[in-house]
């Protein structure tokens, strides 16, 4: 089971359980042996909330990926697609029916769309002459899946161009629907806090919702004390910078997908005498990253410069346990040991990995180009020659380094100088379509759009304000046992986390001026509870914050969020909710027009 | 390994096809098989023709009774029952008059809620503008894309171009999502009229713009581009365009000939280094590479020269030097690589310069395995002097080091230095030369 989910202090396993139990229900209703057809893009998420064993227990044959042309031979009664509501995929389903039909035994046919049925689609699958073929077509409404024990995630990859490039408002609609569900497993959630525009659509919906639903009354006790909604781009400078925790830098030089990474198998080889290298794994080593480890949790949140000593430390802790069989003298002393056998052996596996990894990430931060960039970095947040081209920049477009890493620098300029200057901002996009091709021309377009990567206007630069009245950038930070957020990038202090830290203290009345100039509204919303469901804190308990993420959340700020949780006298544990974990590059790739 | 493993084992190898499984939690490396990505292969789902389509389409304008087919007999029970949508089962067998839409009364706001969810409903019972723009209202404010777009194609079937365009001009939210729509179903045509109509003038030139890269052949694409030159892009986007255009123009050229001079076999550079790709829809700068590459000496009156390109491009000199250094140290052409940087002034003197900077020039021709008297030469121009003796370092050029080391008077690092060079060497030498000298007065 996944016991993780339950050790914070909402138990995510609730949720767990309810999302598996409609699974088993569906796969009920298509009685007989079965086969699952899936959209690629799904057995990641889905991959959180069950696992193969399950599914077969419910009399699950065979699965696929969903292909063009023929479905693969299966003796099987049913045939279920288990897809996103996305048009293109409706083609390859409407291709893998109809050639079926032509030939063997007739089949049962099923859609299940996930998050939720799509009219559009099911317009197309008619166009296509399908529609009547499927008996069952249903959605599956996995909205917000438990990634860890204080982690949710609607892992939508698209939310944000959606929100904040195209307008379109039905990831937060599934957002909003995936709050209800929330609140009808842990109570209704008495206030509402928000900053941006689809913070506040998001709370409308809720609101509607929750009328429409006036009938039954919630009889949950409440465990959420407050909910905030915050737009990305009510900070996009933070996804912008390397993030500089464990996790974090592991997400931003492998990337984790779906709390999994994979890792360049020949640090884990194992190590045999004798035998000089050679039969290398050529396979990547794919490990799962999560609180379950007991290692993991205590140094995933941790500045990559701290984790080193922990590391040394957990090995003379280990080794000194292994030595301990030494003064085992007893039959009971010695049966105690081996007892603990099996514990310490998981932790030295765990330990072993770790090392690895951090050696790996290691490689490349003791890199000059690394070290180069995140100079870079820090004298932009820190407000240190924004306005004018910078030759890092410069290099690293001559020298073609990836477009995304220098989209990713150029926007963070941007951010922090409010915009550039037209004549800079000319500068690069030239230098950029003539080493890279003119059709990038679009993806400057849509990043221009999002506010990324635009013109100064009227020669006005808010950001020094802002950083200066939210403290976004600490030249004194300790990394080894930080006292203040800013320890996840180094100096920098994510400017949505600091917006949560100033809601639960002193409250957002104190910065009224840098919230106006911050994009969108900012509002608070109740929500009435009836007298049997008000909570009387006790005395030094701590209140418990949803946070919602609209438009993506990266592991820095996971990470500064926990360390506030953990604050002696901080007051207030965090659950993070967004629509996608991601990083600077995954995100400059959602924004990049695809090209053919 | 437990029971379930063996089972799972069990089934993958008996099973044909290639198909996956999720790991189990407590399974901690991966057995996934998964198979090669099947959404890649994924085909354009743009159609020419979608309009006809469109007009033809309609799950809700349809009359319901008329429907036959097993799925929507399926929803039209589920829509006269009224059960929710989630426990629905097959009922076959109903005779069809039964299958009638009883309720002709539904409110905007009813029909609404039944399309969010999931359920049938015929909205041809909107007949006046008027009760047609009160159920996109009522959809918007439900926040609902997906019956904001049902509604829309509604809309957009039973409207003229002109009064949609008309009605939704003042309502944004709606607006937005039909834009959205058009683009996903690819209906480039409506959506075109739509910015025109909105003088999005230029949304619509980069709308028109976005279609050059559906079109694979070369020629297509060509005459392509040239319909987008004049378009309402800002005055530096439209320079990009037209430079766009004259680059792929270049490109064809240059390429027809440079693949029958290949083909013929008759020049050197050709068949000493064949051509890894075709030059074909490649940036400017691999453009210029490739240019300095292969066409290095020719005059400027042809089209594949560099300095034509530069001209035409109007490539910076920065940018120009560092493509031309990187191609001609490549072929290993360091005669080309010091008259790049050789300038004479009017005495006829000449002078080493190079506008990006000789510790650059010096990465780069290291970088191309350049042998150590080339590095010398060009490390011994660098001004800085640490940065002079940091790269004199890395590149182990001795001779540089070691002067360097002397010019400074530096002779504890002359010291240190005759560590890194090999025992009996001619450097090890040079450095006992130095360090016995009389004539210097060392630092330290």
């Amino acid at each position: 089971m996944a016991a993780h989910l339950s050790y914070g202090r909402v138990n995510l396993n609730v949720l767990r359980e309810a999302v598996r139990r409609e699974l088993r229900e569906f796969l009920d209703k298509c009685a007989g042996s079965k086969a699952i057809v899936w959209d690629e893009y799904l057995t990641g998420p889905f991959g959180l909330i069950a696992q193969y064993s399950l599914l077969k227990e419910h009399e699950v044959e065979k699965m696929f990926t969903l292909k063009a042309s023929r479905l693969p031979a299966a003796d099987v009664k049913n045939i279920i697609f288990f897809v996103r509501p996305r048009l293109e995929l409706m083609d390859i389903i409407a291709e893998n029916v109809l050639s079926e039909d032509r030939r063997g035994p007739a089949r049962d046919f099923h859609i299940l769309f996930v998050p939720r049925r799509s009219l559009l689609c099911e317009q197309r699958l008619k166009d296509l002459g399908v529609l009547g073929s499927f008996i069952h077509r249903e959605e599956y409404s996995l909205d917000l899946i438990p990634f860890d024990g204080d982690l949710l995630s609607m892992e939508s990859e698209g939310a944000f161009k959606e929100c904040y490039l195209e307008s379109d408002q039905t990831c937060l609609y599934h957002a909003a629907k995936g709050l209800m569900t929330l609140q009808a497993l842990y109570g209704t959630i008495p206030q509402i806090f928000g900053k941006g525009e689809c913070a506040r659509q998001v709370a409308n919906m809720m609101i509607r919702m929750k009328r429409e639903f006036t009938g039954s009354q919630n009889s949950v006790f409440p465990v959420f004390d407050n909910l905030l909604l915050l737009d990305r781009n009510v900070d996009l400078l933070t996804p912008l910078a390397t993030q500089l925790t464990y996790e974090g830098l592991i997400d931003e030089i492998y990337g984790i997908q779906n709390s999994y990474v994979k890792l360049p198998p020949e640090k884990f080889a194992p190590k045999k005498q004798g035998d000089g290298g050679k039969d290398l794994p050529t396979e990547a080593k794919k490990l799962q990253l999560n609180s379950a480890e007991e290692l993991y949790a205590e140094i995933r949140d941790k500045n990559f410069n701290a984790v080193g000593s922990v590391l040394s430390k957990k090995a003379k802790v280990i080794s000194a346990a292994f030595e301990e069989r030494h003064n085992a003298k007893t039959v009971g002393e010695i049966k105690q040991f081996v007892s603990q056998l099996p514990h310490m052996q998981a932790a030295r596996g765990s330990l072993a990995n770790h090392t690895s990894i951090a050696e790996l990430i290691k490689d490349v931060t003791t890199s000059e180009d690394f070290f180069d960039k995140l100079t870079v970095e820090q004298e932009f947040m820190s407000g240190i020659d924004t306005d004018k081209v910078n030759g890092y920049i410069e290099d690293c477009i001559a020298q073609k380094h990836s477009l995304i890493k220098v989209l990713r620098l150029v926007c963070l300029q941007s951010v922090c100088n409010s915009g550039l200057k037209q004549k800079v901002l000319d500068y690069y996009k030239r230098e950029i379509l003539q080493t890279y091709g003119y059709e990038h021309i679009l993806t400057l377009h849509n990043l221009e759009k999002a506010g990324l990567l635009k013109p100064q206007i009227g020669g006005r630069n808010n950001y020094p304000t802002i950083r200066k009245t939210l403290r976004l950038w600490m030249d004194d930070v300790n990394e080894q046992n930080p006292t203040d957020i800013s320890y996840v990038y180094s100096g920098y202090a994510p400017l949505s986390v600091r917006l949560a830290q100033l809601l639960a203290r002193p409250g957002w009345r104190s910065i009224e001026e840098v919230l106006r100039i911050l994009p969108g509204p900012h509002f608070e919303e109740r929500q009435p509870l009836p007298t049997g469901l008000q909570k009387k804190r006790q005395p030094g308990e701590n209140r418990v914050t949803l946070i919602f993420f609209l438009g993506g959340v990266t592991f820095a700020e996971v990470a500064a969020l926990r360390f506030l949780s953990q604050l002696e006298d901080g007051g207030t544990e965090y659950v993070i909710a967004t629509t996608k974990l991601m990083n600077g590059a995954t995100w400059m790739e959602s924004l990049m027009e695809k090209l053919v | 390994m437990n029971r379930t493993k063996v089972d799972e084992e069990e089934y993958w190898n008996s099973s044909k096809f290639k198909a996956f499984t999720f790991d189990d939690e407590d399974d901690e490396l991966s057995q996934l098989k998964e198979s090669k990505r099947a959404v890649n292969s994924l085909r354009d789902f743009v159609d020419d023709d979608d309009d006809d389509d469109l007009e033809r389409v309609s799950w809700t304008g349809e009359p319901v009774g008329r429907r036959t087919r097993l799925g929507s007999f399926q929803s039209l029970s589920d829509a006269l029952t009224d059960t929710p949508a989630k426990s629905y089962a097959p009922e076959l067998g109903r005779p069809k008059g039964e299958f009638r839409d009883y309720s002709n009364d539904w409110s905007p706001s009813d029909t609404v809620r039944r399309l969010r969810k999931g359920k049938v409903c015929s909205l041809e019972r909107f007949r006046s503008l008027q009760d047609k723009l009160l159920l996109l209202e009522e959809a918007v404010s439900m926040h609902d894309g997906n019956v904001i777009t049902a509604v829309l194609i509604f809309l957009k079937r039973t409207l003229s171009k002109e009064v949609l365009f008309r009605e939704l001009e003042v309502r944004q939210v709606a607006l937005r999502h039909l834009i959205h729509f058009l683009k996903e179903i690819g209906d480039q045509k409506l959506l075109l009229d739509l910015f025109r109509f909105l003088d999005r003038t230029e949304e619509l030139a980069l709308s028109h713009y976005r279609e050059h890269l559906s079109i694979q052949d070369p020629e297509k694409r060509k005459e392509f581009l040239k319909t987008c030159i004049g378009l309402p892009f800002s005055v530096e986007d439209a320079a990009h365009i037209q430079d766009h255009y004259t680059l792929l123009e270049r490109q064809i050229i240059i390429e027809a000939n440079d693949r029958h001079l290949e083909s013929a076999g008759q020049t050197e550079i050709f068949r000493k280094h064949p051509r890894k790709a075709s030059i074909l829809n490649m940036p400017l700068v691999t453009t210029l590479f490739y240019s300095c590459f292969y066409h290095y000496t020719e005059p400027e009156g042809t089209f594949s020269s560099p300095v034509n390109l530069k001209k035409t491009f109007k490539i910076p000199d920065k940018q120009y030097v560092l493509t031309a250094l990187a191609a001609r140290a490549k072929l290993r052409a360091w005669h080309d690589v010091d008259a790049l940087f050789t300038t004479k002034n009017w005495l006829g003197y000449t002078k080493k310069r190079a506008p990006i900077g000789f510790h650059r020039v010096v990465e780069i021709l290291y970088k191309n395995n350049a042998p150590v008297q080339i590095l010398q030469e060009y490390v011994n121009l660098v001004e800085d002097v640490d940065t002079k003796l940091n790269l004199a370092t890395k590149f182990k050029c001795h001779d540089v080091v070691i002067d360097t080391c002397r010019d400074l008077k530096d002779r504890q690092q002359l010291l240190a230095y005759r560590s890194k060079v090999d025992k009996g060497s001619a450097e090890e030498e040079k450095i006992d030369a130095i360090l016995s000298s009389t004539q210097i007065r060392w630092k330290n």
